[in-house]
């Protein structure tokens, strides 16, 4: 009966090219434009990192002074150093991590290089950790090697390439800003998106390609990258900034039970209050501990463009697909008197109303493949864009089966009321009137 | 022609005249809001942005090994590096003039702070962005001052990039200095910077600067305050005015004058602007955006045309033997096509009364999510008449061809 159908179905179609081909093209294209742009959607709204990111936490707490101080306010989005440090002696949660973004100028031993700026990422030890980093030399550096402002640093993959030719590079001697650091680990391919650690360097760039304890950044003063803001009369050059009342630094934890994310919460509460006692703080306690994904949300990483850009195509799919329901209804009643004599001949309803689904799917499968091809062109176009996205949209096999499918269901549902009213129809009247 | 069999007709075919109307509707309310936003990024591309931005470049660059910058010995290191590029500069033959600057306008990096006209104030009275530069600003970047005087050399002082000291005097953009003292005596007046007690006077006003960031609203992108300050880091931008037409050979020229002056630095290939480039890449989202929401919107006219096109040729196909019949009782063939254009008109009527109304509430839905102003009733009027002129081109091949169903139709076999 399937397959029967199924060549009904292509007979039907090929007997008026012109309007299976509008149906086809007006599926393709509205399946197309949505497909393109919730592809992109699905990689900026992705997990950074799955399967980890529920026990990750961004502590957020209030050390400002009480000037334009308003109820309720959100607490700043980084942390001074003496909190970033307290929390961090405090050891509260399972992992913790204090950082803070900057450029360091490295100075290539081969001549054929000259001295270039990277982005560094200013760490404590937990780093690689608690965001599992993959190595592919070597390994991160300890907690004692923060202790003792350790002349280590850690190097990405693309680095390595650049200055060792990507052989293993561990115990090498790397000069930056005029010091010798010993390479102890070099990291494997690894880019989180979104930047979610630091979204002050862009919602979406790649990871730094310099890893270093933070202690000996600020040993050796090196330039800082970032945002920072103050408040008072707490401004400070950048070789005293550990004192000024500044928040400049991102601090996260660890919780692996969620039982106890609230005990967290409360730490954090009491510490405020204790620093409100000690005259640090001056607001009253207003502390936030959002997850990974629920401090992405609250930062809006995702570009509205990208967001009004998916609406305006859902849009379009939704006026193809209103199109195509009337290019249908008059397909199927036009063919009345065909499905009269079907009727009339013993044809069920049902049976019918099958046949004209059928060939709704077929219509469907055509679409989605068209719709297939231009959102390979749509996705093509996007990474041709200057956005610091553009390079992830790629389209993955979940997607991919997402786009057949969504084109199949769409049409199918498309289908459903010019079949249901094709079957309406009276084998006698229809009939008669031949 | 009397409507009431049209609509009696109209009636027998309820779904095929509600489905081309809701398309019709959806289509309206989607493309006037397309076209609405493309209206904007337009608007937003075509602002000026004060400066005369023909023959000048940007050059950013970094020196590798240099002092820290965080005490005054080193301060005065740095400064003198940059003195001597600057003179490097001035010296080259196809530069007209060099000053240091902090930013440019739609270079997106941005000082920002608030400024007020009480001393010690709280809450920000107006926002502004910073631009540092010396007493070359003003020729360099091509600014008309319209009332106080420009920077001399002799108010040009220099400050540790991260000194968060206030200059003695400023110039602020007509905009800022307007809102800060609206009887337009802004020259002399003190100001107060980041709720400071330090008095700053205003010594001039410039017509029009607009602000580094890209993303400012429209009321603030003009809110510009200029100090005769020469930041000292490690890294320093120098905006250059080439002579007349000699903007490439002066952009050529730079690179090698600095590597002479002093070798230890990070110059790359991107180093070196023009200013088109600038204004190029910090626009480039919005042309894109503009241009997908034009694509969009021609597609979507073109298959919602493709569909009127179709369902009518179906109803013309259906009504053939009606057709012939009114023509043998005496119909015109411009009766028929005129019958035809009549429906379409009415159907289109119908979606774009619902249209409008969809597009307004998609544009207030449009407007809590997004940065986005109300809908004018010019972009809705158009949309509307564009719509039914749509609807009329699409119907006339198939109005067409029922005007040529000849009257012996009628007397053939049922």
């Amino acid at each position: 009966m399937f397959s029967y159908y199924f060549d009904l179905a292509l007979r039907s179609l090929k007997r008026n090219r012109v309007l299976t081909a509008l149906m086809i093209v007006a599926i393709a294209l509205g399946i197309g434009a949505s497909m393109t742009m919730l592809t992109v959607l699905h990689v900026l709204t992705g997990n950074p990192l799955p399967g980890k990111s529920q026990t990750l936490f961004y502590p957020q707490i209030d050390p400002r002074d009480m000037a334009d101080y308003e109820a309720g306010e959100e607490p700043p989005r980084q942390v001074t150093w003496i909190d970033g440090m307290n929390l961090l002696r405090e050891k509260r949660a399972d992992r913790q991590a204090l950082m803070t973004g900057g450029a360091v100028p490295v100075q290539p031993t081969q001549s054929a290089l000259d001295p270039f700026f990277s982005d560094a990422r200013y760490t404590t030890a937990e780093f690689f950790p608690m965001f599992d980093t993959p190595f592919r030399f070597g390994h991160g550096w300890t907690a004692a090697d923060d202790e003792a402002r350790a002349r280590v640093v850690v190097i990405t993959n693309e680095l390595n390439n650049k200055l060792y030719s990507g052989k293993d590079s561990t115990g090498q001697t790397l000069r930056m800003k005029d010091t010798a650091f010993r390479i102890i680990g070099v990291l494997g391919d690894w880019r989180p998106n979104p930047h979610f650690y630091d979204l002050n360097m862009g919602d979406y760039s790649g990871v730094e390609s310099v890893f270093m304890p933070l202690s000996t950044s600020r040993d050796l003063h090196l330039p800082l990258n970032g945002s920072r803001n103050c408040w008072g009369r707490g401004g400070a050059d950048e070789a005293h900034f550990e004192n000024a009342s500044c928040v400049w630094l991102q601090f996260w934890a660890q919780i692996n039970d969620p039982a106890k994310v609230a005990g967290y919460r409360d730490f954090l509460e009491h510490y405020s209050q204790e620093q409100k006692t000690l005259g640090r703080f001056q607001r009253p306690a207003n502390v936030r501990l959002p997850s990974l994904m629920e401090w992405l949300d609250i930062n809006k990483v995702v570009p509205s463009d990208v967001r009004l850009q998916t609406w305006l195509a859902l849009g379009f799919l939704l006026v193809c697909l209103v199109n195509t329901v009337g290019l249908m209804l008059a397909k199927f009643l036009r063919r009345s008197g065909e499905l009269g004599v079907r009727r009339a001949l013993g044809a069920s309803r049902r049976a019918v109303f099958g046949q004209l689904l059928m060939e709704s799917a077929v219509i469907g499968l055509a679409g989605g493949a068209g719709g297939l091809l231009l959102a390979f062109v749509g996705l093509w176009l996007v990474r041709r864009q200057p956005s610091d996205y553009a390079e992830l949209a790629h389209m993955d096999v979940a997607m991919l089966a997402a786009t057949v499918v969504a084109a199949v269901v769409s049409t199918l549902f498309a289908g459903l009321l010019p079949a249901w009213r094709a079957c309406q129809i009276t084998p006698a009247l229809q009939l008669k009137s031949q | 022609m009397t409507l009431h069999p049209l609509i009696a007709a109209l009636s027998k075919h309820k779904a095929g005249v509600i489905l081309i109307a809701m398309q019709i509707a959806l289509t309206l309310a989607i493309v006037c809001n397309a076209v609405f936003i493309i209206g904007q990024r337009i608007e937003r591309v075509g602002r000026t942005t004060g400066i005369d931005e023909s023959n000048l470049f940007l050059l950013s660059q970094q020196w590798v090994g240099a002092p820290s910058g965080d005490d005054a010995d080193s301060i005065a290191k740095l400064d003198a590096m940059q003195r001597e590029d600057l003179a490097a500069l001035r010296a080259l033959p196809d530069v007209q003039s060099v000053s240091s600057i902090n930013s440019l306008p739609l270079l997106g990096s941005s000082w920002n702070g608030a400024i007020d006209i009480k001393p010690d104030s709280k809450k920000a009275f107006g926002r502004t962005t910073y631009y540092f530069g010396d007493d070359q600003m003003f020729p360099t970047l091509g600014m008309h001052l319209i009332a106080g005087r420009a920077f001399n050399a002799g108010d040009v002082h220099n400050q540790g990039f991260r000194d968060q000291k206030d200059p003695d005097i400023v110039i602020l953009t007509k905009v800022l200095a307007d809102k800060l003292f609206p009887k337009g005596d802004a020259v002399g007046k003190a100001a107060y910077l980041n709720g400071s007690g330090k008095p700053v006077t205003v010594v001039g006003v410039v017509e029009k600067l607009q602000a580094p960031g890209l993303f400012n609203s429209d009321d603030t992108t003009y809110n510009s305050t200029l100090a005769p300050v020469r930041l000292d880091a490690n890294f320093a931008r120098y905006a250059i005015r080439a002579k007349p037409g000699r903007l490439e050979a002066a952009m050529r020229a730079v690179t090698p004058a600095l590597y002479a002056v002093n070798p230890m630095r990070v110059l790359d290939d991107n180093s070196v602007k023009s200013f088109a480039d600038i204004r190029h890449d910090a626009y480039e989202a919005d042309r894109g955006m503009a241009i997908l929401m034009a694509v969009v919107a021609l597609v979507l006219l073109c298959v919602t045309a493709a569909g009127i096109v179709g369902l009518t040729s179906f109803w013309v196909g259906q009504r053939h033997r009606q057709i012939g019949v009114r023509r043998a009782l005496g119909a015109r063939k411009i009766d028929i096509l005129h019958y035809f254009q009549m429906e379409n008109l009415m159907i289109a009527g119908a979606g774009v009364v619902i249209g409008i109304a969809m597009a307004v509430g998609l544009n207030m839905w449009l407007m809590t999510q997004y940065e986005m102003a109300r809908i004018p009733v010019l972009y809705v009027g158009v949309g509307v008449l564009a719509m039914l002129a749509l609807g009329q081109l699409a119907v006339f091949v198939p109005a067409r061809r029922a005007s040529n169903v000849p009257p012996v139709v009628a007397t053939r076999a049922a």
